[in-house]
């Protein structure tokens, strides 16, 4: 204790939140938070969504405006009642969605976040000295369009370092990034800190905040659980901790029944150009997967994945043979053509493609089971048929799938992200299908609900099921799949046994371009 | 020859302002298609403010002063109360075409003095092309500087830059600081000023009298003129010398005794816009990088 408070006498504290509360109407976003940050200190904010993270730093960034408490900056009190005057104040932000502006050049991008007035040609020059200091690199004359996401958020990065920020805010800095981007990313953040600036580092990765930061901040529903170094906790006290419980171990042992298996899907040289400036083309794509198995295919995020599952759902199709589902060339068919022969999907965008979100949950059943419904009844009663029939499969796919609901039947919109997701993986395995196709089904679901997820999905294999799962996730791919691939431009890696892949392979694979 | 060109110039002056001002509309993320309705406004003002005080220069004013009026109707709903936008500039459109019938009502018949051509010592000196750009009038010089003028603002200076990064990305902008909305409505404003100076260019230069919905859907072109220019000042300039030689195309026609109906080459500037229009669309869905992303969307503040 008493070495405790010797080491806070002897850091000098940069900013300090003091009793800081947020709410949105009677939703209580910050509940009293206190918070120190100390110099030159990598200082973690843990938590899952919702918890509060972002409003918090929101209000640092002067985005918003606490209800009550103070925030202080070198012990004097302050009010930051906009992003400009946080700038003033030595604060810095990088955006878990990047405030950039594809349409215009990196140095445009730079020199509106700028409060000081520069031509662009003295801009392009201090560019590129931060970004040779720094080891980021970067075309100022790009668009930003046409960079990678992993230039882009350096882009966001340079533009604070160009206002010499005493303190750097960063939202989720690690989601979008391969690991080797990752590795880089870590290395600029501890020379920064290593220079005497202080990282407020939000996330909800434990792995990444054990490495990188020196104290951890947890929230959980608006409130304070902990402050603790990271030196002295392990990964899974800090779960608990951010979950408030304790977190369930995957149940993995996985019966592999090696005797009969059976081809149940082939994809041959399937390719499709990109639709539009902004989309991917698919590039001679080869799948062969067996019953029984999970293909993981990891990448980053618009690398095609998008359009891949387009293209095996159904949306887009193609020539005949590209693609076979029990020796049965599907590539010309409809999605609901597939539906129908035992596939199912569940696409990246929860809201508006997986469901709609105005509709309520029976409905939403109704619309991807039409045509199962009373197939055998006269023509007329098809016609009139209703949602009401799906009321039951409904609510069996509610109680099946632990999907917590507001009331009994409520709207798409009025579940949460991990429930709603709940609920599009129970529907699409409520048909008995034999061939499910997910694509980054935990997407920012909190750990509770993603391991209910993965345990959907790996018992749905286990029932001699074929199952793709495209995800960003790195660790859900490991933990899941039998098979591993990776997606990078429009090109899918040959597929190899999870045995035969290490993870730094697979990092290498993504970045590959 | 020389008159001729001179003509098609001058046809060509009232879309060329409104689409000046549309497209620094449309840059900021604001469709107004309420171009028709504010110019309107802008030739009845003009043409009532000259009637009253005998002045032709301020019908230009008032022509200005009127557009930016009639346009903070359509910022108020569509930036404020965030109504949707195409559906408020048709409104703006109609709501504009009554009103200004109603003011027009007791102008009927009267004729008003033009803007008086101003020389340019020197430059009008030049055989040929001195007549036809150096002896023009004010509005004529106005508009050609305007395209100079927006066209480096656009690219050079850090507002121009706020602009297009406001139209691009509302959200990115307000988030490092920029009042987006504060932005809008000033573009609109400027939107709204253009289209009354072009509109008021239509009493002061080419018909001097009232005649309910004189424009003509002169509007209407300057909103496709817009995007066939890509939402670049000088195709914008382009695009207006071409519709204006199509409008004179017709008369020429009709002059000369093609053997086409009138009616056929009355309806050649539209059937240009919609052809125009569609062969940009389909370059549009392959992805042109010109178009503000965030063109027509509204922009909601909390989050």
């Amino acid at each position: 204790m008493l070495l405790h408070i010797m080491v806070n006498l002897n850091s000098k504290i940069l900013l300090k939140a003091n009793n800081i509360t947020k709410k949105f109407g009677n939703f209580v976003a910050n509940n009293s938070i206190d918070l120190e940050i100390k110099k030159g200190e990598i200082h973690a904010l843990l938590g899952e969504n919702g918890a509060g993270k972002s409003t918090l730093v929101k209000m640092f960034y002067g985005l918003l405006l606490p209800d009550e408490g103070e925030i202080f900056l070198n012990e004097k009190a302050v009010s930051i009642t906009n992003p400009k005057l946080a700038r003033y104040f030595g604060i810095g932000m990088v955006f878990q969605h990047f405030s950039l502006f594809p349409a215009l050049t990196v140095t445009e991008n730079i020199l509106i976040s700028l409060d000081k007035n520069f031509s662009k040609k003295e801009l392009e020059n201090k560019i590129s000295d931060i970004s040779k200091k720094w080891g980021l690199s970067i075309k100022p004359s790009k668009k930003v369009n046409e960079l990678s996401v992993g230039e882009q958020q350096r882009v966001e990065i340079i533009r604070c370092l160009l206002q010499n920020p005493k303190i750097l805010i960063m939202d989720e800095p690690t989601s979008v990034l391969s690991p080797q981007e990752i590795k880089n990313l870590f290395k600029v953040l501890k020379n920064l800190s290593n220079s005497g600036c202080s990282i407020l580092y939000i996330s909800h990765k434990l792995n990444e905040i054990k490495e990188i930061a020196k104290t951890v901040t947890i929230l959980k529903t608006g409130q304070v659980i902990d402050t603790l170094d990271t030196k002295n906790v392990s990964t899974k006290i800090l779960a608990e901790k951010m979950v408030g419980k304790k977190v369930v171990k995957l149940k993995t042992k996985r019966s592999f029944t090696k005797t009969k298996q059976k081809v149940a899907l082939l994809v041959n040289n399937l390719s499709r150009t990109k639709k539009n400036l902004f989309g991917v083309s698919l590039n001679n794509i080869n799948i062969f997967l067996n019953y029984g198995e999970i293909l993981g295919i990891a990448g980053i995020a618009g690398n095609g994945q998008v359009e891949l599952m387009e293209a095996l759902s159904g949306e887009t199709t193609g020539i005949k043979e590209e693609i076979m589902f029990e020796g049965k060339p599907i590539g010309d068919c409809k999605i609901d053509f597939r539906r129908r022969l035992g596939m199912e999907f569940v696409p990246e965008e929860r809201n508006n493609h997986a469901t709609v979100s105005d509709f309520k949950l029976n409905e939403n059943t109704f619309l991807t089971f039409f045509g199962r419904y009373n197939i055998n009844e006269s023509f007329i009663k098809k016609m009139m048929t209703s949602a009401n029939y799906s009321y039951e499969d409904s609510i069996e796919i509610i109680k099946k799938n632990d999907v917590r609901c507001p009331h009994e039947n409520p709207m798409a919109k009025q579940l949460s992200g991990g429930n709603l997701q709940k609920f599009i993986i129970g529907r699409s395995f409520q048909s008995n299908p034999k061939l499910v196709i997910i694509s980054q089904p935990t997407w920012g679901v909190d750990i509770g609900a993603a391991t209910s997820i993965r345990q959907q999905i790996i018992n749905l294999s286990q029932n001699q099921k074929a199952i793709i799962l495209i995800s960003q996730d790195l660790d859900e791919i490991f933990e899941l799949s039998d098979k591993i691939s990776v997606i990078s431009n429009g090109h899918l890696s040959k597929i190899k046994n999870k045995q035969n892949i290490s993870p730094t392979e697979v990092g290498l694979l993504m970045g590959k371009n | 020859m020389e008159n001729l060109l001179i003509t098609i110039l001058l046809t060509s002056i009232p879309i060329l302002l409104a689409g000046t001002g549309e497209l620094i509309s449309e840059k900021s993320g604001i469709l107004n298609l309420g171009v028709e309705g504010m110019m309107l406004t802008g030739a009845v003002s003009a043409l009532g403010s000259v009637l009253i005080l005998g002045n032709p220069y301020a019908g230009i004013f008032f022509g200005a002063l009127a557009g930016i009026l009639i346009s903070f109707i359509f910022s108020f709903f569509t930036i404020s109360l965030m109504t949707n936008q195409v559906a408020t500039g048709l409104g703006l459109t109609i709501f504009a075409t009554g009103l200004t019938g109603l003011i027009g009502e007791p102008f009927v018949g009267k004729t008003i003095p033009s803007l008086p051509k101003i020389e340019i010592i020197f430059f009008s000196e030049i055989p040929f092309l001195g007549a036809i750009f150096f002896k023009q009038d004010i509005l004529f010089y106005i508009a050609i500087s305007m395209i100079v003028l927006v066209h480096f603002f656009l690219i050079k200076s850090r507002f121009g830059i706020v602009l297009r990064a406001v139209g691009d990305n509302h959200e990115s902008a307000h988030s490092i600081g920029y009042p987006v909305k504060k932005i809008r409505w000033i573009c609109t404003a400027f939107g709204g000023m253009c289209a009354g100076m072009g509109g008021a260019y239509i009493p002061l230069v080419l018909t001097p009298h009232w005649s309910e919905g004189m424009t003509a859907g002169k509007g209407w072109i300057a909103l496709a003129l817009v995007v066939f220019a890509s939402w670049l000042p000088f195709r914008l300039l382009l695009g207006a010398l071409i519709f204006g030689g199509i409008t004179i195309l017709q008369f020429v026609g009709q002059a000369r005794g093609w053997p086409f109906p009138s009616q056929f080459l009355n309806m050649l500037p539209y059937l240009v816009t919609i052809i125009a229009l569609s062969l940009i669309s389909i370059k549009t869905r392959a992805g042109n990088i010109y178009v503000p992303s965030c063109l027509g969307k509204s922009f909601f503040e909390n989050n």
